[in-house]
């Protein structure tokens, strides 16, 4: 007894508010999180950072253990109980240690979105665990009756963490490619979706005058619900908006629990995470000229197929082969590569770098221009030029190279489109006009790599870059492209 | 604690999250959500709290299914980040 009633004198009123020791390790904890994320400021620091998250939660995790051991009746500790936990983390570090090996880079924002959605399952189990035993979460007085405040944040938290998880279920069978990418428009979705959002909210505040097991589980089941309703309609194209913004439910969902639980640790990350996936949402929508509630209400790339190619007139264009794309770039004094998310399925990325090293050879200044929706998620390319080994000084963002391309020699495009269409900044008819893109035009010369003059981008637009004067279209798949041009600048270099 | 102090801890925290996560350079803005994915599994906390509590079997296997959740994002999430940020080099000479 104890070693219990050590804990339960210090549990004043709402919440756990357990030993003194024990609110200051978890204040540490916050603390580390929060330099965690000030370390990635710059690579440099990134690496640090990371270590201080991992001993943040260390700390978290050993303070629990030891302030909330299993303990047996008579107060002693139950090792059955202690080993049945450690067993859990075992599993649980086994199969997230071999999944971060395995996963290829390209497959990034599949393993982001699978992860949010245990985060927001685990917030789900965590808030039914506390419904069902109130008295050990010390949200409840000696009858049972749970505090209010406790019901309100225990219904959030539920809803918040259902919604996480079942959206982002969804987000990850879209990017895995389980499911279309085309939205699911089904009719009605509009006033469906604000019912049962409605619905949810009623239930949470009459909740707090009811704790009837019906109305918590009702929430439960309406909030998964609601959670597949928001994404379906959302297109492939606004996936990197949907992973942000279910990042930053995930925090919302921690924060919730932390609020139940009185604990500074998970209140503290709960709004580091809640404001990081808001501001990236933010970025991304700005990137793509979007706004948020549009992106919300779906819909968008639905007749993003080629649309009829046949009434458009032929404009020219000049083709190109790897031989001229090597000549000219090895005569050039800079040249911008402008990457985009098809190199990334072509799995050209190596040979880019290796050509970038070739021409590097000739006294040739390579840099890399990164628009931030080049890849699938905030941040993607960068990672994926990383991985072959392309040092992160020479990739520079949107806004800190666009003014660069005028004095360039060449722009090297490869798998982007839209982001280099100047029809953003001058055709208001456009789909995409507004969204910021990288200036390729005003480079002297344009190389644009691409598969076929058929297809066009997500958004479905033409690009007047293709046709200029001194465009060359390098026609063909992006990796063969690069290790041809590589094989080219090798042969004339010696 | 009493709701207004954890509120405004809570409130603080929203300002501070605003501030470091700008200051993120946008290079590294995809292990910005790797590692805020495993410090978001701090819920493991609740999870761990719900295990070792006694009076509910249906509660203590719900925290004990959340820990093993919990632990795949933390392990799963600092290691991919590591992984991540392990590739990130500088410009030899």
């Amino acid at each position: 007894m104890e070693f219990q009633s050590i804990l339960s004198a210090a549990t004043g009123g709402h919440g756990l508010a357990v030993n003194p020791w024990a609110s200051v390790a978890y204040l540490v904890a916050g603390v580390l999180f929060i330099l965690a994320l000030r370390g990635l400021s710059s690579p440099a620091t990134a690496q640090a950072g990371n270590r201080f998250g991992m001993a943040g939660m260390l700390i978290a995790v050993v303070t629990t253990l030891l302030t909330h051991a299993p303990a047996t009746a008579e107060g002693f500790l139950d090792t059955v109980g202690l080993v049945e936990i450690l067993v859990a983390i075992a599993i649980g570090a086994v199969i997230g240690i071999v999944m971060a090996r395995r996963i290829a880079m390209t497959a990034m924002p599949q393993l982001v979105a699978a992860f949010h959605s245990l985060v927001g399952l685990a917030a789900v189990a965590v808030a039914a665990a506390a419904y069902l035993n109130p008295q050990a979460f010390g949200i409840a007085d000696a009858t049972g009756e749970i505090f209010t405040v406790s019901r309100i944040e225990m219904g959030l938290g539920i809803a918040i963490g259902a919604i996480t998880f079942s959206g982002s279920v969804i987000a990850f069978l879209k990017l895995n490619g389980n499911m279309s990418g085309s939205p699911i428009m089904l009719p009605g979705r509009h006033i469906i979706n604000l019912g049962t959002l409605a619905a949810i909210i009623g239930l949470v505040a009459y909740f707090t005058f009811d704790q009837s097991s019906w109305i918590f589980w009702t929430v439960t089941g309406l909030s998964f619900l609601i959670g597949f309703l928001l994404i379906i309609p959302i297109g492939g194209a606004d996936m990197p908006v949907v992973v942000s913004m279910l990042n930053s439910y995930s925090g919302w969902a921690a924060a919730a629990m932390g609020f139940t639980l009185g604990n500074t640790a998970m209140i503290i990350t709960g709004a580091l995470v809640g404001s990081s996936g808001a501001i990236l949402s933010y970025i991304m929508c700005r990137a793509m000229n979007r706004s948020f509630i549009s992106v919300i209400a779906g819909g968008f790339g639905a007749d993003a197929g080629p649309s009829d190619g046949g009434s458009k007139e032929q404009r020219p264009w000049k083709p190109g082969s790897a031989e001229d794309a090597a000549f000219l770039m090895s005569q050039a004094d800079t040249v911008i590569i402008v990457p985009g998310y098809g190199m990334a399925v072509a799995q050209a990325q190596h040979a880019l770098r290796e050509m970038a090293d070739q021409l590097k050879k000739e006294g040739v200044t390579v840099k890399y221009a990164i628009h931030p929706v080049a890849g699938r998620m905030p941040g993607h390319m960068n990672v994926l030029l990383a991985e072959a080994n392309v040092p992160y000084d020479e990739v520079f963002e949107l806004e800190d190279i666009n003014g660069e391309f005028a004095q360039a020699d060449v722009a090297f495009v490869i798998g982007a489109n839209d982001v280099t269409n100047p029809s953003a900044k001058t055709d208001k008819t456009s789909p995409i006009y507004g969204m910021p893109v990288l200036d390729v035009e005003k480079a002297k010369t344009v190389l644009f790599v691409k598969r076929s003059m058929g297809g066009v981008g997500y958004a479905g637009v033409d690009n007047d870059v293709f046709y200029m004067d001194q465009t060359m279209m390098l026609l063909g798949d992006a990796k063969k492209m690069a290790d041809d041009i590589v094989k080219a600048l090798s042969g004339s270099g010696h | 604690m009493d709701f207004i102090a954890i509120f405004s801890i809570f409130v603080l925290a929203c300002f501070v999250g605003y501030f470091v996560v700008w200051s993120v350079t946008p290079a590294l803005h995809t292990p910005l959500m790797s590692v805020t994915n495993a410090i978001s599994s701090v819920i493991i906390v609740g999870a761990l709290i719900a295990s070792a509590a006694a009076g509910s079997a249906s509660s203590k296997w719900l925290g004990l299914a959340a820990v093993v959740m919990a632990s795949i994002n933390i392990f799963g999430g600092f290691a991919v980040t590591a992984r991540m940020l392990a590739m990130y080099k500088k410009k030899e000479r």
